[in-house]
């Protein structure tokens, strides 16, 4: 199974049925994979709060949400993070474009890379950092912890994670 | 008429019916007076009404009714275009547009001025939007209601507020109740 199928099959079997994106290069096959799978409703965003929102209404409606979303975003969603997500404490894995670690080619990707975890660490959200292939396969159980907790998890995943598949 | 006049009156109708309102004086004038556990009050994040709704209607069959400001909707533009493209039949987007910020002060917003929000509704692809005055809000709501068709209204009303009461139910309350009512209509 490729690194996208792993995912997405996690996904399933986690009853995700509820998914919004704002896209990353590093994320194009997953989201690809995910706009063809019927099991999936596939709403794309314009802005990751926008879709934090969109999250937070599937979930009340009984649908297990994600956010498929660029590290970039995180400054653009920390007031949703913490007064939507957090507030009324709602569960939402947050899966990752962990741009401008090792392997990036735009220089400017590294401003963000540097305070992502920083950010996560002050937001309190538990934090899971995917670097080889093989990370896909917690996946499954990070979903599970998701939705037990009731919070936000944070799944960071970086090119070389994403490398066998580009 | 102000928005907390719009609220009274569509309250009859709106009262058993999945609500998601506005951050601020819409939820406070309507926690105070018609509280209902199918009532969803937003009590930070400005301008998420309408995606909260939006998911909340494509992810179960009741109606829902999003509340919002034009200050709001101004805020997250860009949920009108993913409004417009994910059709959901049983949603109604209702912006109380008194061309102000209402809950931080009456400071006035673009729609006040130039801005038209049905145009930009249209223009993003709504295919039912009504612009309304405030006295015919009920009505258009209701049919809107009947007809089960994605509606935007834009229901244009002038600024002002009533002394309200802060909503004093901690938010994982308000979240627990309405999901309760939510699962036992689905
Ligand atoms: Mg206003």
């Amino acid at each position: 199974m490729s690194i996208t199928q792993n995912m997405l099959h996690a996904m399933v079997k986690n009853k995700i049925e509820f998914v919004t994106t704002v896209p990353c290069k590093q994320l194009s096959g997953i989201i690809e994979l995910l706009e063809k799978d019927e099991r999936i409703l596939h709403v794309p965003s314009n802005k990751e709060d926008e879709g934090m929102g969109l999250c937070a209404g599937a979930y009340m409606g009984g649908k297990r949400p994600c956010i498929i979303m660029q590290n970039t975003a995180i400054g653009v969603t920390i007031n949703t993070l913490v007064t939507l997500i957090q507030y009324y404490r709602m569960p939402l894995p947050i899966l990752i474009s962990y741009r401008g670690e090792v392997g990036e080619k735009v220089q400017c990707q590294v401003e963000m890379a540097v305070h992502t975890k920083a950010l996560l660490e002050q937001l309190k959200i538990p934090t899971y950092h995917f670097h080889e292939p093989n990370d896909a396969n917690e996946f499954d159980g990070i979903l599970n912890h998701t939705f037990m907790a009731k919070k936000p998890v944070a799944i960071l995943t970086d090119a070389n994670f994403w490398s066998s598949i580009s | 008429m102000i928005r907390a006049d719009i609220l009274k009156e569509i309250i009859p109708v709106i009262s058993d019916k999945l609500v998601v309102s506005n951050i601020g004086l819409p939820s406070q004038e309507l926690h105070m007076l018609d509280d209902q556990p199918t009532n969803f009050y937003m009590l930070g994040t400005m301008g998420l009404a309408s995606s909260i709704g939006l998911g909340l209607a494509l992810s179960q069959k009741e109606t829902v009714i999003a509340i919002d400001g034009d200050g709001s909707v101004l805020t997250n533009f860009g949920t009108l275009p993913t409004i417009a493209n994910n059709v959901a039949n049983n949603f109604i987007l209702l912006i109380i547009d008194n061309g102000s910020y209402g809950s931080t002060g009456d400071q006035p917003t673009y729609t006040g001025g130039k801005t038209s929000l049905a145009k930009v509704a249209e223009a993003c692809g709504c295919e039912n939007v009504v612009e309304c005055k405030a006295s015919e809000t009920k009505e258009i709501l209701e049919a809107a209601i009947q007809e089960k068709k994605m509606t935007v209204i834009v229901s244009k009303c002038q600024s002002g507020n009533i002394p309200v009461p802060v909503i004093d139910i901690d938010p994982a309350v308000i979240r627990y109740r309405f999901m309760e009512e939510i699962k036992a209509r689905n």
